[in-house]
C-alpha cells in the first residue's frame, strides 16, 4: 500500500516517518516508534488505554490515523516525566495513592489526568470522576485514582494534600 | 503504662526500616507502570515476527461444508492460512481442557458457538493477516442451535457434541444426554428430603446467576517463538498459571518440557479469563513451529467477550427448610450449569462444579444436599472463575439470596435472621454438612461491628418512613438495604483434593541471599495486578530481616521460577505466601546456626530481635543478618555447605476461609429503574494482613467488578445463538461515574494452619459483592411483592419491574 510522509513532534522530539494511510496513531506509536506506553484495551474508543495528547486535547489514539497527526504535537506517557527523570506530580500521585494495579490502563489514565489538571486546577471529586470517565479501569474501582489525582492537583497547586477521612 | 526503653525506640526504628507485613508499602511495580514501562505482551517486538488473526464461525450451529483458502493465501503478505485439516494430522486440533473434555482448537466438521475458530491467517503485519480473514471462503450448513440450557437434554434436542456423542461416560461420571457433561452431587439426600418433608416453613427460589465475562483490560495474547536448530520453544503469553501452561503445551506438542521456555510478563489483569489454554496461544506455537519464526497473536476485545472464558451461567433451585423461628435446618440446591459448547471449566480436576458445595455459607445448617448437572449449549466454552474461588460467587450468591427469602417469608429481619444461624465463633474447626472444614471465623463479631458502623437499626427506621410515604404517593423512590455475610473457600489445595492435570496443587517460593545482603526470591505464582513484587518482600522482610527494599521479587520465567499453580482463586498468600514464609523459616534457622559460630556460643543462647540475632540476656552482642549472609559466604562454619537460600513447595493443609460483611444502601427512581448507591460498606477478615494498602485496593477493585456484574454485566445471546453486547458498547464496565464509592473496614482472625495467619483477599468483595447488590434492590422491592428480581439489575430491568408491578400508573 502507499505510503504517505508524515513530521510531527512526539515528546519534544520531531519526527519523520512513512505510513499507509490506514494505519492508527496507537500501531504507529507501538509498532514504529516503539513507544509502547500507550495500551490496546478495546480498539472501539470505549476504554481510553490508548488516550495521548494531540495539541492540548486528550485523544483515544485508536480512533486516529497517523496521517491526521501530520504536523500534530504529541505527548505520550514516556514523555511526562519530569525532565530530571523524577516521577512528575501525576505519576507520584498515582503511586502514593495507590491509583492503579495492573497498570494497563494507568498510561492513558494520567494523560487524561493531565489534561483535565491543565483545564481545571482545582477540580471537585465530581469534575474528576466526570472527567475521567471516557478512561476504564478494570481494577481499582477509581476511588485510589481520584486521590491520586487529587494528591497531585495539590502538589502541583502548592496546597496541602489532605485525604478524605472515610 | 509501659515505658519505652531505648532498645524499644531502636527496635521500632529497625522494623519501621524493613517495610515489612503491615506496613502500606509503596509499589515498586508502580515506578516502570506509572512511565509506560511495563512489559506486556503486546509490547514484545522479535525480528521477523509475523502476526496471526482468526477466521470465526459466523453461525452458533453449523456443519462446514467447504473451507477455501484460495483467496487468502494470494493476498501478498500472506505467509500461511491453517485449518483443522493441517492441524489434524498433528494430533492438534483439539486440545484437552483442564476439565477433562476436549476443545477444538480449529473447527473440523461442525462449529458449534459463534465467532468459533475455523481458521487461523498468519501474515507478515496485523492488518494484512485482518484483512485476509474475509478471504476465507466457508461453507456452512446452518444447524438448529441450543441457547437455553434448560433445552439442552430435552429428547429431541439436536446433539451438539458429535465427537463424543457415544461416549456416555465422561470425565466425571455418567452422561444422562449426548448434550448431558455431568452430574455431580454432594451431601445427604434422603436426611434433606425428610427434614424438608416436616418443616415448618420451606422456601424455593431459582436464581440465576447470569453469564459475564471477566474482560481484563488487556486481551488474551501470546507470542511463540520456536528455534528450529536448537528445537526450543519460547513462549510469551498472558497467562495466570504459566508452569501449567507449559506442561500442557508439552503434553500436547510433545516437545520435551525442558526445550519449552513459558514467560508471562507484565498482565494486565486477569481476573480468571488468563487461566485457561486458548486456541490462539496453540495456532501461534503451531504457526511459529511450522514457519520456524516468531508468530504474534492479539485478541481484539470482541473476540475476547465472545469466545475466551465466560464465568457464571449457574440456574440454581435453591431452597431452605426452617422452623417459624427462622433456625435453618436444611439446604436442598439443583443447579443446570450451562457450560456452553466444551467443557473448558477451570477447576480443579475432581471438581467439576468448583466449590459450589460452599453454598451453606456462613451458618450452621446441619444438613443439606447439592446436585449440579452441566449441559453443553450453543455457546462460548469456559466457566472460569471470574474474580473468585471456583464457583464461590455462584454458591454465595445461592445462599445470600435465600436467607433474604427466607427472612421475609417469616417476617424477620434479614440481619437477624443470619445472627440466629451463624457458625458460633467457638465451633471452628466447623466442619460443614457439604464436606468442609472451615478453619476459623468469627461472624457475630464482624456482622455487629459491621451493623453498628452502618447505623442498621437508623437505616431500618428510615426506610419504614420512606416506604410510608411511597405508599401515600409522597416520593417515587425506592430505599433498599442490602446485606451479605460471605466465607470464602481460597487457596487450592490440598493435594488430597485439588490437582490440575495430576498435579497437586501446591506452590512454592525460592529465596536466595546474596553476599551483600540483599535477596531474590522466586515464586511460581503470577501476579496480574495484585502487586506480589511488593508483598511476597515484605513477607521476607519480617521473616529475614533484610529490608523489603532489598529484595527482588520475580514470577513468570519457568525458566527460573520454582514449578507452582499460579495465580487464581485468591491462591497467591494462602499457598505461595506460606511457601515464602517456610522457605524464609529454612534460611532463618541455617542463619542462626552461622550467627551462633560467629558469636561463639550454642544455637540456644540465641534470640531472633527484627532483623538479628543476639545472645539472651546481652542485647550489645548480635549478629544482623546482613553480616550473616557475608560469613554465609565467606566463613562458614565447619560441615556446613556455603550459601544462604531455600527453596519450598508448600503444600496446604486446607484451605482458608476469608469472610465479611457487607452493607449497600440504594435508592431506585422506580419511573426510570435508575439504582444509586447512596452507601456501600465492605468489612473483610482476611486474617493476619500483609499490606493494607493493598489490601484496600484489592476490595474496592472487587467491589467495583461486583457492582458491575450485579448491575449490568451480561453476555447475552438471541435465540439463534448471536452473541449480543461483546463490546464495549454494550456490556457494562462501570466508569468513575457510575461507580459507587467503597467504604472499607477489617476484622483480623488469622488462619490457624497458614504459616503467617493470612487468608487472601483479592476476590472476597467480589464474591461479597454481588448478592449484596441483588439484595439491595430485591429489599428495596420487597414491600411490594415482588418476588425475586434476577440480576443483572440495569435501569431497564428495573423499570419492566415496576412496569409489571403496575407503579407506573
Ligand atoms: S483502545 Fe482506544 S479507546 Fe480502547
Ligand atoms: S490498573 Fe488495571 S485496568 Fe486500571
Amino acid at each position: 500500500m502507499a505510503k504517505t510522509h508524515i513530521t510531527l513532534s512526539i515528546n519534544g522530539n520531531e519526527v519523520e516517518a512513512l505510513v499507509e494511510p490506514r494505519t492508527l496513531l496507537i500501531h504507529f506509536l507501538r509498532e514504529q516508534q516503539n513507544l509502547t506506553g500507550a495500551h490496546i484495551g478495546c480498539d472501539t474508543g470505549h476504554c481510553g488505554a490508548c488516550t495521548v495528547e494531540i495539541d492540548g486535547m486528550s485523544v483515544k489514539s485508536c480512533m486516529t490515523f497517523a496521517v491526521q497527526a501530520q504536523g500534530a504535537h504529541i505527548t505520550t506517557i514516556e514523555g511526562v516525566a519530569n525532565p530530571d527523570g523524577t516521577l512528575s506530580a501525576l505519576q507520584e500521585g498515582f503511586r502514593m495513592m495507590h491509583g492503579l494495579q495492573c497498570g494497563y490502563c494507568t498510561p492513558g489514565m494520567i494523560l487524561r489526568a493531565h489534561r483535565l489538571l491543565q483545564e481545571n486546577p482545582t477540580p471537585s471529586e465530581e469534575e474528576i470522576r466526570f472527567g475521567i470517565a471516557g478512561n476504564l479501569c478494570r481494577c481499582t474501582g477509581y476511588v485510589n485514582i481520584v486521590k491520586a489525582i487529587q494528591y497531585a492537583a495539590a502538589k502541583i497547586n502548592g496546597t496541602p494534600f489532605l485525604e478524605a477521612a472515610q | 503504662m509501659n515505658k519505652q526503653t531505648p532498645i524499644d525506640i531502636d527496635r521500632a526504628e529497625r522494623t519501621e526500616k524493613l517495610q515489612g507485613m503491615g506496613c502500606k508499602r509503596k509499589r515498586v511495580e508502580d515506578i516502570r507502570f506509572t512511565q509506560g514501562k511495563g512489559n506486556y505482551v503486546d509490547d514484545l517486538k522479535l525480528p521477523g515476527m509475523v502476526f496471526g488473526d482468526f477466521v470465526r464461525s459466523p453461525h452458533a450451529h453449523a456443519r462446514i461444508v467447504s473451507i477455501d483458502t484460495t483467496r487468502a493465501k494470494a493476498l501478498p503478505g500472506v505467509i500461511a492460512v491453517l485449518t483443522a485439516a493441517d492441524l489434524k494430522p498433528l494430533g492438534l486440533h483439539y486440545m484437552p481442557t483442564l476439565a477433562g473434555d476436549v476443545q477444538a482448537v480449529l473447527a473440523e466438521e461442525k462449529v458449534l458457538f459463534q465467532n468459533q475458530e475455523v481458521a487461523f491467517v498468519i501474515a507478515k503485519d496485523r492488518y494484512i493477516a485482518s484483512d485476509a480473514t474475509e478471504l476465507v471462503d466457508v461453507v456452512y450448513e446452518a444447524l438448529p442451535c441450543i441457547v437455553d440450557p434448560f433445552k439442552s437434554m430435552l429428547p429431541d434436542a439436536p446433539v451438539l457434541r458429535e465427537d463424543i456423542k457415544d461416549k456416555m461416560v465422561g470425565a466425571h461420571g455418567p452422561r444422562k444426554h449426548p448434550n448431558h457433561i455431568f452430574e455431580w452431587q454432594i451431601g445427604d439426600k434422603d436426611a434433606t428430603d425428610a427434614i424438608f418433608a416436616n418443616a415448618e416453613v420451606t422456601i424455593k427460589e431459582m436464581l440465576v446467576d447470569h453469564r459475564t465475562h471477566p474482560s481484563p483490560l488487556e486481551t488474551c495474547q501470546s507470542v511463540a517463538s520456536f528455534d528450529k536448530i536448537k528445537g526450543e520453544l519460547t513462549l510469551w503469553g498472558t497467562f495466570q498459571a504459566p508452569h501449567v501452561i507449559r506442561t500442557v503445551v508439552s503434553l500436547i506438542s510433545g516437545l520435551p518440557e525442558h526445550k519449552i521456555h513459558v514467560i508471562a510478563p507484565d498482565i494486565g489483569g486477569g481476573f480468571g479469563n488468563k487461566v485457561g489454554a486458548y486456541a490462539g496461544y496453540v495456532c501461534s506455537v503451531v504457526g511459529s513451529i511450522v514457519l520456524g519464526v516468531p508468530v504474534k497473536w492479539v485478541e481484539d476485545r470482541m473476540e475476547n467477550l465472545s469466545t475466551t472464558s465466560f464465568a457464571r451461567d449457574y440456574h440454581m433451585t435453591t431452597e431452605l427448610a426452617a422452623t417459624k423461628e427462622g433456625k435453618i435446618l436444611a439446604m436442598r440446591v439443583h443447579v443446570l450449569a450451562d457450560h456452553g459448547a466444551f467443557d473448558a471449566c477451570a477447576d480443579p480436576s475432581k471438581w467439576p462444579a468448583g466449590f459450589m458445595n460452599i453454598c451453606t455459607g456462613s451458618y450452621d445448617i446441619p444438613t443439606a444436599h447439592l446436585v449440579v448437572d452441566g449441559v453443553y449449549t450453543n455457546k462460548a466454552s469456559g466457566g472460569v472463575a471470574y474474580r473468585c474461588s471456583f464457583r464461590v460467587t455462584e454458591a454465595v450468591f445461592a445462599i445470600e439470596r435465600a436467607v433474604e427469602v427466607l427472612a421475609q417469608k417469616i417476617g424477620m429481619d434479614a440481619a437477624e435472621l443470619r445472627l440466629k444461624n451463624f457458625i458460633k465463633a467457638e465451633q471452628f474447626p466447623y466442619h460443614s454438612a457439604l464436606g468442609w472444614e472451615y478453619d476459623s471465623g468469627d461472624y457475630h463479631t464482624a456482622m455487629k461491628k459491621a451493623m453498628d458502623t452502618i447505623g442498621y437499626a437508623e437505616l431500618r427506621k428510615e426506610q419504614a418512613a420512606k416506604r410510608a410515604a411511597f405508599q401515600r404517593g409522597e416520593t417515587r423512590e425506592l430505599m433498599g438495604i442490602g446485606i451479605s455475610f460471605f466465607t470464602e473457600i481460597v487457596g487450592a489445595g490440598p493435594s488430597k483434593n485439588c490437582d490440575i492435570l495430576g498435579i497437586a496443587m501446591f506452590d512454592s517460593a525460592e529465596i536466595r541471599i546474596h553476599p551483600t545482603g540483599s535477596i531474590i526470591a522466586r515464586m511460581g505464582t503470577k501476579s496480574q495486578g495484585q502487586g506480589h513484587e511488593t508483598t511476597y518482600a515484605q513477607i521476607i522482610a519480617t521473616e529475614l530481616g533484610i529490608p523489603a527494599d532489598d529484595i527482588m521479587i520475580e514470577e513468570g520465567n519457568t525458566d527460573t521460577a520454582p514449578y507452582g499453580l499460579g495465580t487464581y482463586g485468591s491462591r497467591s498468600t494462602p499457598v505461595a505466601g506460606a511457601a515464602t514464609a517456610v522457605a524464609a523459616r529454612k534460611i532463618k534457622a541455617k542463619a542462626q546456626m552461622i550467627a551462633a559460630h560467629m558469636l561463639e556460643v550454642h544455637e540456644g543462647d540465641l534470640e531472633w530481635d527484627v532483623d538479628r540475632f543476639r545472645v539472651k540476656g546481652l542485647p550489645e552482642k548480635f549478629k544482623t543478618m546482613k553480616e550473616i549472609a557475608w560469613s554465609a559466604y565467606n566463613s562458614p562454619p565447619p560441615n556446613m555447605e556455603p550459601g544462604l537460600e531455600a527453596v519450598n513447595y508448600y503444600e496446604p493443609p486446607n484451605m482458608t476461609y476469608p469472610f465479611g460483611a457487607y452493607f449497600c444502601v440504594m435508592d431506585i427512581d422506580v419511573d426510570t429503574g435508575v439504582a444509586k448507591t447512596r452507601r456501600f460498606y465492605a468489612l473483610d477478615d482476611c486474617g493476619t494482613r500483609i499490606n493494607p494498602m493493598i489490601i484496600e485496593g484489592q476490595v474496592h477493585g472487587g467491589l467495583t467488578e461486583a457492582f458491575a456484574c450485579a448491575m449490568g454485566q451480561e453476555i447475552r445471546y438471541d435465540e439463534t445463538g448471536n452473541v449480543m453486547g461483546a463490546s464495549f458498547m454494550d456490556f457494562f464496565l462501570p466508569t468513575a461515574v457510575e461507580t459507587p464509592h467503597w467504604e472499607t473496614d477489617f476484622t483480623v482472625t488469622p488462619s490457624p494452619h497458614h504459616p503467617i495467619g493470612a487468608k487472601g483477599v483479592g476476590e472476597s468483595p467480589h464474591v461479597g459483592g454481588v448478592p449484596c447488590f441483588s439484595n439491595a434492590v430485591n429489599d428495596a422491592y420487597a414491600f411490594l411483592n415482588a418476588g425475586h428480581i434476577q440480576m443483572p439489575h440495569d435501569a431497564w430491568r428495573l423499570w419492566k419491574v415496576g412496569e409489571r408491578l403496575g407503579l407506573h400508573k
